[in-house]
């Protein structure tokens, strides 16, 4: 396992460990916990947290057969819900977002390609993927991107990121991430705005590409 | 090790209902205030709550005592639980960490974890009630990121240095796990 420098600001996780945190970020901090030991263990703080919360609150008297209810249940049998395993460079979070079936690209221009894990009115979360020293149009944010590597590299103005590492992008930052050369680069992107791109032409497609 | 964490172990391993009925004893009157504080009555309150402990029940085989006390892991099945109805979506959840159910668990490190968390207990103890009252918002999920990142009031200094401990210990346990 190679070493994850960028990590998860402790704020975001924390919205994550307590449900905060809107779908396309979750999904962001889902995979980034999956690759990223330093952050699962801190994860597990936070909800040693919210447990040591719930054991302090005050009991709440329950209906007189919920209690016999449920007992009744556990002998039912039950379909276990379906566990999306890693596969290849897309941790189980992302294979459980792509619904366990490998990623349907469409070309973005410049050999960029993007598939669309979900979009809403929360933002969107999806995968790009840029040919290997390609750069990524110059773009500005109007609220807040995650970005996660997870195959390959990119640098932008703000750094190196490798495998794991995820970059916070808000609206003061313009940036245009370069992949790394030798591997081409595939990322897991969240936002919870359109992007705004600095030249006209990826701004007129941006409604038909909805990035 | 404490009387919950041997009800769970005893709900994994033997399918015991009796330690069953004592978690439900316990957790259920605490879960369905902690559910009915996010704005939802008490019938819907309870649907959570029955749905939360037959999961408890039927992915006990999940349960790792060296990494989680039963109240976390009750915790995050709850939020879970709670998310999936609210925004009628699977919330994205990490992939789950291999472990050897059958082994014997290190009561070591049990108690050590249940030592550190007990301190974290303390710490919150000691909080104002309205520091008390921001670290609840926080973890019922009534915060933003945002609102979080822009308590800078939050008593977080004790509470932080006991979360850095836990997370020390858990991340080398991590690491043993990665690389026996």
């Amino acid at each position: 396992m190679n070493t994850i420098t960028h990590h998860i600001p402790e704020p975001i996780l924390a919205a994550y460990a307590a449900g905060a945190l809107e779908h396309p970020f979750a999904l962001v901090v889902a995979t980034h916990l999956s690759l990223c030991d330093d952050c699962r263990a801190s994860f597990g703080a936070h909800e040693v947290l919210g447990g040591a919360l719930l054991e302090d609150t005050a009991p709440e008297a329950l209906s007189p057969d919920l209690k016999s209810g449920l007992m009744e249940l556990l002998d039912t049998p039950f379909e276990p819900e379906p566990v999306f395993r890693r596969s290849g460079a897309y941790p189980g979070p992302v294979m459980a977002a792509l619904k366990g079936r490998p990623p349907r690209w469409k070309r973005l221009g410049g050999g960029v390609r993007q598939t669309i894990l979900s979009a809403g009115e929360a933002g969107s979360a999806r995968l790009l993927y840029i040919p290997a020293g390609q750069a990524v149009p110059d773009h500005g944010h109007n609220g807040l991107e995650l970005t996660l590597v997870l195959q390959g590299s990119f640098s932008d103005e703000a750094g190196q990121f490798r495998v794991g590492d995820v970059e916070i992008a808000d609206d003061t930052l313009e940036h245009t991430p370069v992949a790394g050369a030798g591997a081409d680069c595939i990322c897991l992107a969240a936002t919870d705005a359109p992007l705004r791109f600095s030249s006209l032409i990826p701004r007129l497609l941006q409604p038909i590409f909805r990035i | 090790m404490s009387e919950q964490t041997l009800w769970m172990i005893a709900v994994r391993d033997n399918r015991d209902k009796a330690a069953f009925a004592a978690l439900f004893d316990f957790f259920a009157p605490r879960l369905k205030h902690f559910v009915m504080r996010g704005g939802i009555g008490s019938g819907q309150a309870e649907e959570v709550v029955q749905e939360v402990m037959l999961t408890v029940w039927r992915k006990a085989a999940m349960f790792d005592p060296e990494r989680a006390q039963v109240s976390s892991w009750i915790y995050q099945i709850a939020r879970n639980r709670q998310i999936d109805k609210m925004r009628r979506e699977n919330r994205p959840l990490p992939e789950a960490l291999a472990h050897e159910p059958e082994s014997e668990p290190d009561a070591g490190q049990v108690v050590a974890l249940e030592q550190e968390t007990s301190q974290l207990k303390r710490a919150l103890a000691r909080l104002k009630p309205e520091q008390r009252e921001m670290i609840e918002k926080a973890y019922l999920g009534e915060l933003t990121h945002q609102q979080i990142k822009h308590q800078t009031g939050l008593p977080l200094g004790t509470i932080k240095s006991r979360i850095r401990l836990g997370l020390d210990r858990l991340r080398h346990e991590l690491k043993s796990i990665r690389e026996p």
